[in-house]
C-alpha cells in the first residue's frame, strides 16, 4: 500500500466520485471532500422556457446533499467551495459566446481547464492537500521508464473502461496539473465502480449517470441562452440570415445561427428533393450553408491553442489518432504544426462533420498526444 | 484527539449548562401543554409566564409585549409583515440579516415600496438618510441593531427618534445584540424588537418579538389563540423556558461585568492578530461594536480556504453568512461597506461566547497567523507584491 497522503477529492454528489472517496479512504489516506458550487441551479429556473423547479442536477441542493451523505457516511471532513463568478466568467459566457459566433463548444472542457483542474488545485494546495482525485474516467501516468525512448512525462491515457473514456474533455490539463490528479477509476469498469460503491454500503449506488450539460436542466441550450441573456438585460444579438447551399444560391433564411450545429439535418424549414444537412455555419456573414451528405466529409482541419502532453512539441509531422467529438471514434491521421500554437490535421479518410468550437484530440494508442480547439 | 476551538458563536451558541438544566424537566417530567386546564398545563403555562417575565426584563418591557416565536427569522418576518399592508413603503437598509432583507424583498412583491438606506465605510446607517427617505405612505422602518457580520452597533436611538416623530413603526432586528449590550425598548422608542434563542446560549428553534403595547400586529398563520392571538401553535415550552434562562443569565452577566471580560478579550483576539500580521484590519473598527465580534481582512487570501484551513486544525471560524448549500456567498454587507471585492473574499469573522477561555483565544493567535502565512506564501500577487516593497 501506498503511504497515506492528504487528499482533496472532488466530490460531486454521484456514484463515481463517491466511489472514489469510498476507495481512497480504505487505502488509509487522509481526505477531505469538496464540492464546488459552479452555477445557482434556479437562477434562470421560471425564466421563459426554462423548467420551473430543477432537481438532480450537478450543484442542485439535492446532489450536494448526497455528496455530504457521503463523506458523512466515510467520517470525512466535507465542505463546498463556491467558484460561480468564476465558473460563470470562463465557462458560461464563452459557451453562449461561442454558439452566438456559429460555433459548437464543449463546456466540459472549459470547466475542466479553469475549475475542476485549475481552482481545484489551487483550494486543494491551501488547504494542505497534496493533491486532487476525481472520478473521471482516465489514467495518468509518468513516464520514467528507463531507456531512450522514456519521456520523463506525466501521461494521460484512456482508461480500462472505453465506454466511459473522458480523455477527450481532459485533453487541456497541463504537466503541473497532471503531476497532482488522481483518477482512481481509471483501471475499472462501471459495473464494477457501482458494485464497489455498493459494497462500501454507499446509498447512491444505483443513482443514474448524469448526461447533460451540467447547467443546463433538460438540455435545451436554445432556451438557456435566451434565458441567460435575459437575465443579464441582454437582448439576444440579431443572427438571423440566409440559408445559402454549396454552390452560393439563397434557397431561404434562417432564426439565427446559434439554432444550428455543423451535419444537423432537422429543423432547416425548407423542403427538397434530396436531405440537406448543415455544412458551415459563417459567423461573420450570418449564413447557414447546406448541402448533400457527402458535403459533410472532409480529409483536414485546424485547430488552435494547442495543448500537449506526451510530448513537449511538434518538431515533425508525427501518426495519431484524432477524435473530433466526444462519441467519435479516433481515426488514423498525420499532425503536424503550421504557426506557433495551430495545428493541421489530416486524416487518411475524410471525417463526417468536422465542427468548429469542438476539440481535436489526438492520440497514440492509449496515450493522449495532446489537443486543440477546432477553428 | 485535536482540540476544537469554537469562535463562531454569530452563528450559534452552546445552550449553557445552566440552561440545559432549567429546560430539561419539561421534555419528561413537566410536559403539559400549557393550554391545558388541568395540572400538568398549569404546571408548564406557570413556567412559559416565568420565561416571559424574564425575557422582558432583559429587553426592559411589559410581558405582555412579549411573543415567543420559533425564532429571529420568524420574529422579524411577524414584525415585518405584521406591522405593513400592501402600498405601504418601508425603510430598511443594506446590511441586514437575509431574514429581514428576504422579508422585505417579499414586500416588494406584494405591492410595497422599501429603500434600502446605505452604510458608510465604517458600516454605519446614517440616521438622516433614514429621514430622508421618508414618505407620506412610510409605515414601518426596520433596521438591524448588531450586525452579524462586523458587529457594528447602528444609531437606533436617533433612528427611533425619526419614527416617533413620523408617528410610524420601528422594528429593531437585534438578534445579534440581545445578550451582548444591554437592550432598552422604551428609551430606544421602538414597536417591534426581535431576538433569537440560539445567539445567546438557548437552543435553537425558539426566539422572541417584543411588540410594543396597544400595537396592531397581522400574525403571520392562523390557529389557536396562543401568544394573545398573535402566534398561533402549541408553545415551544422547553425553549420558552431555555430562552427565559438564558434572559436570566445575560442580566446577571451585565451585573458582573462579563460583557466587558469578553471585550477584553475579543480586543487581545483582535489586537494579537493585528500585531502578528501585516496588510490586515478590522472591518467596522471606527464604529461603536459589540463587545463579541471582530470581523478581519488579510490582504491577498481567500477567506473561504482560511475557514477551511483552521478547521481542519480545529478552530471553528467563518467568513460571514453561508448558503444553505453551506457554500459561501461574496458578503453584501462588506460590499455595502465599499471594501474592495477582494478584501471582502478575504475576511473572516470571529465571534465569541462566554464559554470561550483565555486559553482558547492563546490557540486562535497561534493559528491564525500560521495559517494566513502559509496561505500567502502560496499567493501569486502576495509574492509580487513582496518583491516589489
Amino acid at each position: 500500500m501506498p503511504s497515506p497522503k492528504t487528499i482533496a477529492v472532488a466530490m460531486s454528489g454521484g456514484v463515481d466520485s463517491s466511489t472514489v472517496a469510498a476507495m481512497l479512504r480504505a487505502e488509509g489516506h487522509n481526505l477531505i471532500g469538496l464540492t464546488m458550487q459552479l452555477w445557482n441551479q434556479r437562477r434562470l429556473a421560471g425564466h421563459e422556457g426554462m423548467p420551473e423547479q430543477v432537481t438532480g442536477r450537478c450543484c442542485s441542493l439535492d446532489d450536494v446533499y448526497d455528496a455530504r451523505r457521503v463523506a458523512e457516511h466515510l467520517g470525512i471532513p466535507y465542505y463546498v467551495v463556491n467558484h460561480e463568478e468564476r465558473f460563470e466568467r470562463d465557462v458560461v459566457r464563452p459557451f453562449v459566446a461561442e454558439y452566438l459566433s456559429g460555433r459548437t463548444p464543449i463546456p466540459c472542457s472549459l470547466c475542466n481547464n479553469h475549475l475542476k483542474f485549475d481552482q481545484l488545485l489551487v483550494i486543494a494546495q491551501q488547504i494542505g492537500a497534496d493533491c486532487v482525485a476525481t472520478g473521471h474516467y482516465a489514467r495518468v501516468e509518468y513516464d520514467d521508464t528507463c531507456g531512450k525512448l522514456s519521456s520523463k512525462r506525466w501521461l494521460l491515457k484512456r482508461p480500462a473502461d472505453r465506454s466511459k473514456d473522458q480523455t477527450y474533455f481532459l485533453f487541456g490539463l497541463t504537466q503541473e496539473q497532471l503531476s497532482r490528479t488522481l483518477f482512481p477509476l481509471g483501471e475499472m469498469t462501471k459495473p464494477e465502480v457501482r458494485e464497489l460503491a455498493r459494497k462500501q454500503g454507499l446509498a447512491l449506488a444505483e443513482k443514474p449517470d448524469s448526461q447533460e450539460i451540467c447547467f443546463i436542466p433538460g438540455g435545451d441550450y436554445k432556451r438557456f441562452i435566451d434565458a441567460y441573456l435575459a437575465e443579464s438585460g441582454e437582448a439576444l444579438p440579431d443572427t438571423a440570415g440566409e440559408l445559402v447551399t454549396t454552390s452560393g444560391e439563397v434557397i431561404g433564411e434562417h432564426n439565427g445561427i446559434h439554432n444550428f450545429t455543423v451535419g444537423q439535418r432537422k429543423g432547416l424549414g425548407v423542403a427538397t428533393g434530396s436531405p440537406l444537412y448543415v455544412i458551415q455555419i459563417s459567423g461573420a456573414h450570418k449564413q447557414v450553408i447546406v448541402g448533400s451528405d457527402d458535403h459533410l466529409y472532409s480529409r483536414t482541419l485546424r485547430a488552435h491553442r494547442v495543448n500537449l502532453i506526451s510530448v513537449d512539441d511538434l518538431r515533425e509531422p508525427m501518426r495519431v489518432s484524432v477524435k473530433i467529438r466526444h462519441r467519435h471514434e479516433p481515426a488514423p491521421a498525420t499532425l503536424e504544426k503550421i504557426a506557433a500554437d495551430e495545428v493541421l490535421v489530416t486524416f487518411d479518410q475524410p471525417q463526417r462533420a468536422i465542427t468548429p468550437g469542438q476539440a481535436a484530440v489526438f492520440y497514440a494508442d492509449d496515450t493522449v498526444v495532446g489537443g486543440a480547439w477546432i477553428t | 484527539m485535536m482540540r476544537r476551538i469554537y469562535l463562531d458563536n454569530n452563528a450559534t451558541t452552546p445552550v449553557l449548562p445552566e440552561v440545559f438544566e432549567a429546560m430539561r424537566p419539561y421534555f419528561g417530567e413537566h410536559f403539559g401543554n400549557a393550554s391545558s386546564i388541568h395540572h400538568h398545563g398549569q404546571e408548564t403555562r406557570a413556567a412559559v409566564e416565568r420565561a416571559r417575565d424574564s425575557v422582558a426584563s432583559l429587553l426592559c418591557c411589559r410581558s405582555a409585549e412579549i411573543i415567543f416565536t420559533s425564532g429571529g427569522t420568524e420574529a422579524d418576518n411577524l414584525a415585518i409583515a405584521g406591522l405593513t399592508n400592501a402600498g405601504d413603503h418601508v425603510i430598511s437598509s443594506s446590511i441586514e440579516h437575509h431574514a429581514v432583507l428576504h422579508a422585505c424583498k417579499h414586500l416588494e412583491e406584494i405591492g410595497c415600496d422599501v429603500t434600502y438606506v446605505p452604510v458608510d465605510g465604517r458600516g454605519l446607517v446614517d440616521p438622516d438618510d433614514v429621514g430622508r427617505a421618508l414618505r407620506p405612505n412610510t409605515t414601518l422602518i426596520s433596521i438591524m441593531l448588531a450586525n452579524n457580520e462586523t458587529g457594528v452597533l447602528q444609531p437606533v436611538d436617533a433612528i427611533g427618534k425619526i419614527a416617533a416623530e413620523a408617528d410610524i413603526y420601528f422594528h429593531i432586528d437585534a438578534v445579534q445584540a440581545a445578550s451582548k449590550i444591554p437592550i432598552d425598548v422604551a428609551r430606544i422608542g421602538c414597536d417591534a424588537l426581535s431576538i433569537s434563542g440560539h445567539k445567546m446560549h438557548a437552543p435553537q428553534g425558539v426566539g422572541a418579538l417584543y411588540v410594543r403595547k396597544g400595537t396592531r400586529l397581522q400574525p403571520l398563520f392562523y390557529g389557536g389563540r396562543h401568544e394573545r392571538s398573535r402566534r398561533a401553535g402549541t408553545e415551544n415550552v422547553p425553549g420558552i423556558v431555555a430562552l427565559g434562562k438564558a434572559a436570566e443569565l445575560a442580566m446577571q452577566g451585565f451585573e458582573r461585568g462579563d460583557d466587558q471580560k469578553m471585550c477584553a478579550l475579543r480586543d487581545r483576539l483582535q489586537q494579537g492578530i493585528l500585531a502578528q500580521i501585516e496588510d490586515a484590519g478590522v472591518n467596522g473598527d471606527f464604529a461603536p461594536r459589540v463587545p463579541n465580534t471582530a470581523s478581519i481582512y488579510f490582504d491577498h487570501i481567500e477567506g473561504e480556504s482560511m475557514v477551511i484551513s483552521l478547521d481542519l486544525k480545529g478552530l471553528a471560524i467563518s467568513t460571514g453568512a453561508a448558503c444553505s448549500s453551506g457554500a459561501i456567498e461574496p458578503s453584501h454587507v462588506l460590499t455595502a461597506m465599499g471594501l474592495r471585492s477582494d478584501r471582502a473574499r478575504a475576511s473572516i469573522r470571529l465571534s465569541l461566547g462566554k464559554q470561550n477561555t483565555e486559553e482558547d483565544i492563546d490557540i486562535a493567535l497561534a493559528l491564525v497567523p500560521e495559517t494566513v502565512a502559509r496561505l500567502r506564501e502560496l499567493s501569486p500577487v502576495h509574492k509580487k507584491q513582496a518583491v516589489n516593497s
